[in-house]
């Protein structure tokens, strides 16, 4: 026993803050956060506080704008894991067979990427101008001038799809990570693999589908949960783009946001709750799965 | 993909061998060109209204002229955005620079103890922090604001430090663990049977063989605090708060200020635009780092 402590004893204390750090910080408060979600604690100072089970998420539910702003979360998310996967792979489809100038290509894509969501934002509120015909600014102008006039819409005022105008700047700024993903992947398949399909006489298309997907199936697994859990957390780009009164962009971070400016403790942590469980659902297989992987090259 | 290498964006990027060209017709490669090209005009759109407006006087702001460049090349717009937040980027220096610093050594000293000196349980330990990087942090948001005041935390710059260091730690750590994972065991164990600690080992080992890392970790530390504005906005404002506060707080008034916008999101932005510049080799190899694993 002695003889063990020595020996792990010291790395435990070297990692021990953090450990504590992350045990507060992060799993502490999941908790207690949950705990407020079960309280009727509607007021910033409320004198007393009484547990009222799961009514916060019931009203939620009930509620067709959180319904309304999950549906919103569900196609901003498409919008942006379709678009970045479908660019990510096509620009390093198109760079992987190794092209002059591939460093600027690749820098310029990617540049978008250290810019925050708040920046981007002041020019695409901008470029999403809503005004058509003689008062249209940026893209509706733009369309207008190159004889793309019926390509003119209402961005992001679109009750329907309004919130998928906001995965165009979202795909445009994290696309070029994608594509460093994909690249790595184009590059991590040995040259053997694909001479062999050839001498087998696979077509093109025959090796793409049997050798190159499957070789890049982990990468985009990797895109996948990267760019899915940051979309699931959208929030700064609605902020610098519609602001966080406009109803066609509303996400739950946005109302959580909203409630906590209002004073009502209980429904923003319900909706904080939420929120982790719908990142959950995607994270936690993915953590799983690297787990094992770990034990299995170890 | 093997957990070990940190590689900057040549290595984890470079052809396999494979020449350029050598695939397709004439007709395939202007094809390719071509589209590589539009792309690049796609992408750079945006960047190039921010410039042009940002230089646009008040007169040029007209929907007609939206895509024009600026009459007359005034500088009005950038004096009133600088004036707005040049003491928000100071703060952000000062809020960002201890903080990448502090969350590297915590993010070095885990990624050591969790490969290279191991004890039970280490990868459940390691599971466990990297949850810690995909919460949304909606979820910890209430009680955090009410521990930071509890602890008696000041708003703006201190609380942000502490917060970033804390949940920095999870990405640092990973960075750092899959680097020294790259680096060979018989150098750590050489050390161990001449009968040196793990501090010893740590500092005169692993320590100065260390700057890749800290370099990626520090660009991406940098990178991420500079342009965070969710817990910017829950623990500051904008008399004390980091430039993403004071960009919105200028960019959302209700006079649409266009030049002054964008001049604002253009300096906002010239400082992680530079660090991406100067070090994009390390960004990109910190972002593989940090993405492709298992």
């Amino acid at each position: 026993m002695n003889r063990g402590w020595r020996a792990w004893g010291p790395p435990v204390l070297l990692i021990l803050p953090s450990l504590i750090l992350i045990g507060v910080f992060v799993y502490g408060l999941i908790g207690v956060n949950f705990n407020t979600s079960l309280t009727d604690q509607h007021h910033r100072i409320g004198g007393d506080v009484a547990y009222v089970g799961f009514d916060n998420y019931k009203t939620l539910f009930q509620d067709d704008t959180f319904i309304y702003s999950l549906k919103n979360l569900l196609k901003y998310t498409g919008a942006f894991l379709a678009g970045t996967l479908v660019l990510g792979f096509v620009w390093a489809w198109l760079l992987e067979k190794g092209v002059k100038g591939e460093g600027f290509f690749r820098a310029v894509y990617l540049f978008p990427m250290a810019v925050s969501f708040i920046a981007s934002g002041v020019v695409w509120r901008w470029l999403l101008n809503n005004a058509e015909g003689d008062r249209a600014g940026g893209l509706n102008r733009l369309f207008e001038q190159s004889g793309l006039g019926f390509l003119q819409n209402q961005w992001w005022t679109d009750p329907n799809w309004g919130v998928v105008a906001i995965a165009m700047p979202a795909v445009w700024q994290l696309s070029g990570y994608v594509m460093a993903l994909f690249l790595a992947g184009f590059r991590g398949i040995p040259d053997e693999l694909r001479e062999a399909a050839r001498v087998d006489g696979a077509t093109e298309w025959q090796l793409y589908r049997h050798v190159i997907f499957p070789q890049l199936s982990p990468v985009a697994l990797s895109a996948i949960v990267i760019v899915g859990h940051m979309s699931l957390k959208v929030f700064d780009l609605i902020m610098a783009i519609a602001g966080q009164t406009n109803y066609t962009t509303q996400v739950p971070a946005i109302q959580m946001w909203v409630e906590f400016t209002r004073g009502d403790y209980a429904r923003s942590a319900a909706i904080g709750t939420i929120l982790l469980v719908i990142v959950a659902f995607l994270i936690i297989p993915y953590l799983v799965y690297t787990y094992r992987q770990e034990r299995l090259t170890r | 993909m093997s957990t070990s290498a940190l590689p900057t964006a040549d290595v984890a990027l470079a052809p396999s061998g494979r020449r350029a060209d050598h695939t397709g017709s004439v007709a395939m490669r202007t094809v390719r060109y071509a589209l590589l090209t539009f792309f690049l005009l796609v992408v750079l759109l945006p960047a190039y209204v921010l410039f042009v407006t940002s230089f646009k006087g008040l007169g040029d702001a007209t929907p007609s002229r939206a895509w024009s460049l600026p009459q007359s090349w005034e500088t009005a717009g950038w004096d009133r955005a600088w004036e707005v937040l040049s003491p928000a980027l100071l703060r952000t220096f000062s809020m960002v620079i201890p903080a990448s610093i502090i969350s590297a050594m915590l993010g070095s000293m885990n990624g050591f103890v969790l490969s290279k000196w191991r004890f039970p349980g280490a990868d459940v330990v390691f599971t466990m922090l990297l949850f810690g990087m995909f919460i949304p942090y909606q979820a910890v948001m209430i009680p955090l604001v009410q521990l930071m005041q509890d602890l008696g935390v000041p708003s703006g710059v201190p609380s942000l430090i502490v917060l970033h260091v804390v949940y920095g730690i999870p990405i640092t750590t990973l960075i750092f663990r899959n680097y020294y994972a790259s680096i060979p065991t018989d150098l750590v164990e050489a050390a161990r049977v001449d009968g040196a600690g793990m501090l010893r080992t740590y500092s005169s080992i692993v320590l100065p063989i260390s700057a890749p890392a800290f370099v990626v970790v520090l660009i991406w530390q940098f990178t991420s605090a500079w342009n965070d504005y969710l817990f910017a906005l829950f623990f500051s404002n904008s008399r004390n708060g980091p430039v993403t506060i004071s960009l919105n707080f200028l960019a959302s008034g209700q006079l649409q200020d266009y030049s002054a916008s964008m001049a604002g999101a253009l300096i906002a932005s010239l400082p992680t635009l530079l660090v991406y510049i100067i070090l994009g080799r390390w960004f990109v190899g910190g972002l593989m780092a940090g993405s492709v694993k298992g």
